[in-house]
């Protein structure tokens, strides 16, 4: 029991100390983590609405497609990011790999199918009602779709911050192509590993408890945001 | 009314939903004005009509006119039978159509207060859509659709998800508001009362197509089809044949022996003639029952000597079963019911005008 009081009590000390390696972790984590999410929803916000909206032979297949991504191992997709950025790779050239660039492509290559799944539940789960009705009152097929999405809002929302959650605790494609170096590549997570296997079990459990506090946040204000105002106002039967 | 050019005017429009056609209308105007009902029961393409009518789905075949070609889109609004508001206030579905039509600042207040004032609203302006009643909710969606000032206003069963007391305010709304606030309105419902209460002319739809437009009148007195007798409350038919017609009277003998004397309209009396088969149609509500020897004038032509079968209350007047020589049924007054002294076995006449008794041909 010990271990877990003094890694609490670790944990604070670090944090509060404004300690530069614990804060240059959290920084290029939230850094990493940011980015990803930002070009992931860029990507895959889009996505799902149109898989959510359009209506095309092969959209189904699509649709499993994007599920499948929800279930893509994270080691798979850091080997293929690293196979593509090592110097034998056809992006060999850029060197990125072993940057916070790398990690970027790897964990934007991770949330886009998250949040475009996670986007295309909410956008389908309004009636497609709504947008013939905007319609009806004179609103362009641009707008009307406007207001379908606006009705969506919370969905699309919860769908950027669990794909953030969903990143920023990943650890197996980051530590293949950020490769954890010190002041550079080494987020939370692989801060972890490398602890552990060292020993500092207490300085790995204050990293983790950071983690987790981050995690809960997350999870909170997701909470928030959907709880404030439910995501969708099925169709009511006015009785 | 009919003189004038049509605000809409819908040619051989099709609309097909796999094999089958839900929508095949020859020919339908709406005048500049007028307030048109569509009615029919479910299934017969109403709601198809409504989303063609405002452009809302493309059409297989046939067109829809707008009078003046500038953007119909912008002319027309919309009343959904399920109305689906946006998530916010009143106030911001009111706005909603106004934005889509770039009315901007003072212009775009002004409309809005207008739209809350005309349905009673104005208290309302700032809650949340989702606090709202069936009734309000409904009301929401009728000025939001208002406030755009429609030249055509398309409004789909819009009382159908309202309970009765609300049912009867919001109609009053409605005939109040159609009357003041909007050209022309397309009401589309499966209820009778809507469309009598509502419109300068209906059209009843039956399996996609038109089969009697005419006024409310028109419709209830002189049904074109069984089906529109039928769908407008003659509920109750007797198959016969023919034994005589001329000009106005067509004479029908029914299985039973006795004779009935019905009015047709020119279609069908053009197939009325003596021995052809046919059936007659009247509404238990025309009957008219009086004491047994009562032998006075009257302007009924069908008189039949009858015995009060049973009696059942239906709502808030009472159904009557008489039989005898024909077996018919009345619908009067619980009033009415009780200084007739009304119970089974007693001997009554029962009349019938000859104007309240439509013949069809059948087969």
């Amino acid at each position: 029991m010990n271990i877990f009081v003094d890694a609490t009590r670790e944990a604070l000390r670090l944090l509060f100390s404004g300690d530069a390696y614990v804060w240059g972790i959290l920084r290029i984590s939230f850094y990493v983590a940011i980015s990803g999410i930002i070009l992931g929803g860029a990507l895959g916000l889009p996505l799902g609405v149109w898989l959510g909206v359009a209506r095309f032979r092969g959209r189904s297949f699509l649709v499993a497609l994007v599920n499948t991504g929800f279930a893509l191992p994270p080691v798979v997709v850091g080997l293929i990011v690293y196979i593509l950025l090592s110097n034998t790779g056809p992006a060999g050239s850029l060197h990125l790999l072993f940057t916070p660039a790398a990690m970027i492509i790897a964990q934007t290559i991770l949330a886009a199918p998250y949040v475009a799944g996670i986007a295309l539940a909410a956008v389908q789960a309004v009636p497609r009602d709504v947008r013939l009705q905007a319609r009806a009152l004179g609103a362009s097929s641009a707008r009307a779709l406007y207001m379908h999405l606006r009705e969506a809002r919370v969905g699309l929302a919860a769908a950027l911050i669990a794909g953030f959650g969903a990143i920023f605790s990943e650890v197996g494609a980051v530590m293949m192509v950020g490769g954890n170096i010190e002041h550079e590549t080494r987020v939370l997570t692989t801060a972890i590993v490398l602890e552990t296997r060292q020993g500092n079990y207490a300085l790995a459990m204050a990293f983790g408890i950071v983690l987790l506090v981050i995690a809960f946040a997350v999870n909170a204000w997701l909470t928030h945001v959907q709880q404030a105002q439910p995501a969708v106002r099925t169709d009511r039967s006015w009785s | 009314m009919n003189a004038m050019a049509p605000l809409v005017r819908v040619s051989s429009l099709k609309k097909r939903y796999g094999e089958r056609t839900v929508v095949d209308i020859d020919s339908l105007d709406v005048a500049p004005g007028e307030v048109l009902a569509i009615l029919g029961p479910n299934g017969a393409g109403k709601s198809t009509l409504f989303r063609l009518l405002l452009l809302l789905e493309q059409p297989d075949a046939g067109t829809i006119e707008f009078a003046g070609d500038s953007n119909p889109a912008q002319r027309i609004a919309g009343v959904f039978q399920a109305p689906f508001l946006f998530t916010g206030t009143v106030r911001y579905n009111i706005e909603v159509g106004l934005r889509a039509r770039g009315v901007d600042g003072a212009e775009r207040t002004r409309r809005v207060g207008e739209a809350l004032d005309l349905l009673s609203l104005a208290n309302l302006a700032d809650a949340d859509v989702r606090a709202l009643s069936g009734g309000e909710a409904q009301r929401v969606a009728l000025a939001r659709a208002l406030a755009v000032r429609p030249e055509l206003l398309v409004l789909d069963e819009p009382t159908s998800s309202l309970d009765v007391t609300l049912r009867t305010r919001f109609r009053e709304d409605l005939v109040r508001l159609l009357r003041t606030q909007v050209r022309s309105a397309v009401l589309i419902t499966h209820d009778a009362a809507d469309a009598y209460a509502v419109a300068d002319r209906v059209a009843v739809m039956q399996d996609g197509r038109i089969v009697q437009v005419g006024t409310p009148e028109d419709i209830v007195l002189a049904p074109a089809t069984p089906f529109v007798a039928a769908f407008t409350g003659a509920d109750l038919f007797l198959h016969g044949t023919v034994s005589a017609a001329d000009e106005q009277l067509i004479t029908v003998r029914l299985s039973d022996g006795v004779s009935i004397l019905a009015t047709a309209g020119a279609d069908a009396r053009e197939r009325l003639r003596p021995g052809a088969a046919a059936q007659v149609a009247y509404r238990p509500e025309d009957v008219v029952i009086a004491p047994g020897s009562g032998a006075g004038e009257s302007s009924a032509q069908n008189r039949f000597q009858l015995l009060v079968a049973s009696i059942a209350p239906s709502g808030a007047l009472v159904r009557v079963k008489l039989e005898g020589e024909i077996g018919l049924v009345a619908l009067v007054t619980r009033q009415g019911a009780e200084s007739l002294r009304l119970e089974p076995g007693l001997a009554v006449v029962a009349q019938l005008k000859a104007a309240a008794v439509r013949a069809f041909p059948t087969g």
